[in-house]
């Protein structure tokens, strides 16, 4: 009983042992592809049930060469990062501005559960369906939109509105707005929440308005959160697949084309290109991973010892809005 | 008596936006049933209604009476997402409690090295996957999309973050006196404290794992193994193209039974999202 946890040495060995069903499966399925795609990528696999692979002999990075230089790809690689920052800039605006509303005493805003819940809905439905439900929204010649543009008289018959390539793409950044502003909204609310609410008071004794506490109090302290979310947005935005591939399959004329439709279009909708697929997967795999250990550079510099007493401070919310989920149904 | 005055005028404006973007949240969805009930003809005629009309049983012969089948989609994607959770489940917390219980020497490495790979999306690495499954004939077996999930990062990140501060390790100590084994311990004492985090989890594994397009669309091609978002996106092809009342209902039936759980659950769903765990 010499240390805090007694006895750890003679138990020490089962935490290798509870470790290698992780391990093992991460070894088989995650890691062996990674690197397996990468191999690909340096290689002539190609055409239907190929799996013999052979290195390429004349230009060993041919493949990241052709992929680089491909229209269709820096068309994609544009589209995707224009697609993600025009709804990842509202996304983070709308939801500062409700999650500043919700949580701001003086308003005392009734119903917060309700719109909570149903703001944050698009958020649970398939993405597939969703994509499939606006294309038929925007239908010719009747799809809802134009019956209701027709009705406003805003046009005098339906027109093809998909056909169109900045309506296609804002239909799209809408979507993907919609889907996930309410998401943002609820991780920002719980983080403000963690604020301690004695420098909220100390302000407004101060006389300090609400774009000063805003300003000055409220987004200083979410600055993590604000980071963490721009982080796993980032990720998931330049992956960004569901939508574009069925609302208009990366049309029309390529305007709605993301690099992860490309990848799939390259490997597995005819062409059977596995080797460029796997270099574009590799260009994406790498840009990812320096945008993310940048942002983590910068988190953990300034702000690890914050971040630690976020999280804290979340837990104890969640196991409070934990109970009180179990209390009451209603809101 | 000013500040008062600008107080109502705030309020007003916060309910206003407020109800509005709860409007746009429901909207869509709402036009999809209601059109799910009305004839392609009368949606031809004006496709916003707010009312339902009477042609649904009609619309649901013209839907199954194609490649559409959502009973299918439906078992698919139950058998995968029901055992991918507790794969995912009973592991994650089995890993998160060889972080938190023992003290072995590469404990910190290892922890070090599950956040770097929660930031590796499955997309990307695809295509070295796909080839794999090819190579050993393991495609459209469903157990392909299910055995992956053995291994989540992410959520093994966020079961040690929750069992970190909660587990008290006198209790272990105490069962141990008592003669249990480290596994029995961990399943007869440790899961249970993390019932809770399980909760949470199960949900968003769940959800996240129904709503999967990509890895099933690269590996399944047996119409019979499709999962549900795999059977939606059938809706887009040529053979609806002027069955728009069918479409509407087909997307309906694949929305409904989220719609019911998350109405359900949505306590805890918003709980588990304030957590912030849930992207990525």
């Amino acid at each position: 009983m010499k240390s805090k946890k007694p006895g750890y040495d003679r138990y020490a060995k089962y935490g290798y042992i509870f470790s290698i069903p992780f391990v093992a499966t991460f070894l088989l399925f995650s890691l062996y592809p990674t690197v397996y795609t990468a191999v690909i990528g340096f290689t002539d696999l190609k055409g239907l049930g190929m799996t013999s692979i052979h290195f390429l002999s004349d230009d060993l990075f041919g493949n990241f060469k052709t992929v680089l230089s491909s229209p269709s790809f820096q068309q994609a690689f544009r589209n995707t990062v224009v697609i993600w920052l025009s709804n990842f800039v509202p996304q983070i605006l709308l939801a500062l501005l409700l999650a500043a509303w919700f949580t701001d005493k003086r308003s005392k805003v009734k119903g917060q559960g309700l719109f909570k819940i149903l703001l944050y809905m698009p958020n649970i439905i398939t993405a597939a369906t969703i994509a499939i439900l606006f294309s038929g929204f925007f239908g010719y010649p009747m799809g809802p939109v134009n019956d209701l543009l027709v009705r406003l008289g805003f046009i005098d018959k339906p027109i093809e509105l998909l056909r169109n390539k900045t309506v296609s793409r804002s239909v799209v950044i809408f979507i993907q707005t919609w889907m996930w502003y309410g998401s943002t909204m609820i991780t920002l609310i719980s983080g403000i929440l963690g604020i301690s609410p004695e420098i909220f008071e100390s302000a407004e004794v101060d006389g300090a308005n609400r774009l000063q506490t805003f300003f000055y109090i409220t987004l200083p302290n979410v600055k993590t959160i604000l980071l963490f979310t721009l982080v796993t947005s980032l990720i998931g935005g330049l992956n960004m697949f569901d939508i574009p591939k069925l609302f208009q399959n990366g049309g029309p004329d390529n305007a709605t084309l993301t690099t992860s439709l490309f990848i799939y279009n390259q490997a597995f909708s005819g062409s059977y290109m596995y080797n460029r697929a796997a270099a574009a997967s590799m260009i994406m795999f790498v840009i990812i991973a320096l945008l993310a250990s940048v942002m983590f550079f910068i988190m953990r510099d300034k702000d690890e010892a914050e971040l630690k007493k976020q999280i804290k401070l979340q837990q104890k919310n969640y196991k409070k809005q934990l109970k009180a989920g179990k209390e009451g149904a209603s809101c | 008596m000013l500040k008062n005055k600008e107080n109502q005028v705030m309020k007003i404006v916060i309910y206003v936006v407020c109800i509005a973007l709860a409007i746009l949240s429901v909207l869509p969805f709402w036009i999809m049933m209601v059109n799910a009930t009305r004839s392609t003809t009368e949606i031809q005629q004006h496709a916003i209604s707010l009312i339902p009309s009477g042609y649904m049983t009609n619309n649901l012969k013209i839907l199954l009476g194609k490649s559409f089948n959502p009973m299918v989609g439906f078992m698919n994607s139950l058998i995968i997402s029901i055992g991918a959770t507790c794969l995912a489940l009973y592991f994650s917390s089995l890993t998160a409690y060889a972080q938190v219980a023992y003290n072995w020497k590469l404990r910190n490495a290892f922890f070090s090295f599950i956040m770097v790979v929660m930031m590796i999306p499955a997309q990307i690495t695809m295509i070295g996957f796909y080839q794999m499954v090819y190579k050993i004939h393991m495609t459209n077996r469903l157990s392909m999309l299910i055995l992956p999930a053995i291994a989540s990062p992410s959520m093994v990140f966020f079961m040690r973050q929750y069992l970190h501060p909660t587990l008290s390790m006198e209790i272990v100590q105490s069962a141990r006196i008592d003669g249990a084994g480290e596994f029995m311990i961990f399943n007869r004492i440790v899961l249970p404290i993390m019932k809770p985090a399980i909760a949470t989890q199960a949900i968003f594994s769940f959800v996240a794992s129904w709503n999967n397009l990509f890895t099933p669309l690269v590996l399944l091609t047996d119409q019979k193994k499709y999962t549900m978002p795999i059977m939606v996106s059938l809706l887009k092809g040529d053979i609806y193209k002027t069955e728009y009342g069918s479409v509407y209902l087909g997307l309906t039936l694949t929305v409904l039974p989220l719609i019911i759980v998350y109405l359900i659950l949505s306590k805890y769903i918003i709980a588990g999202v304030a957590l912030g765990g849930v992207k990525g």
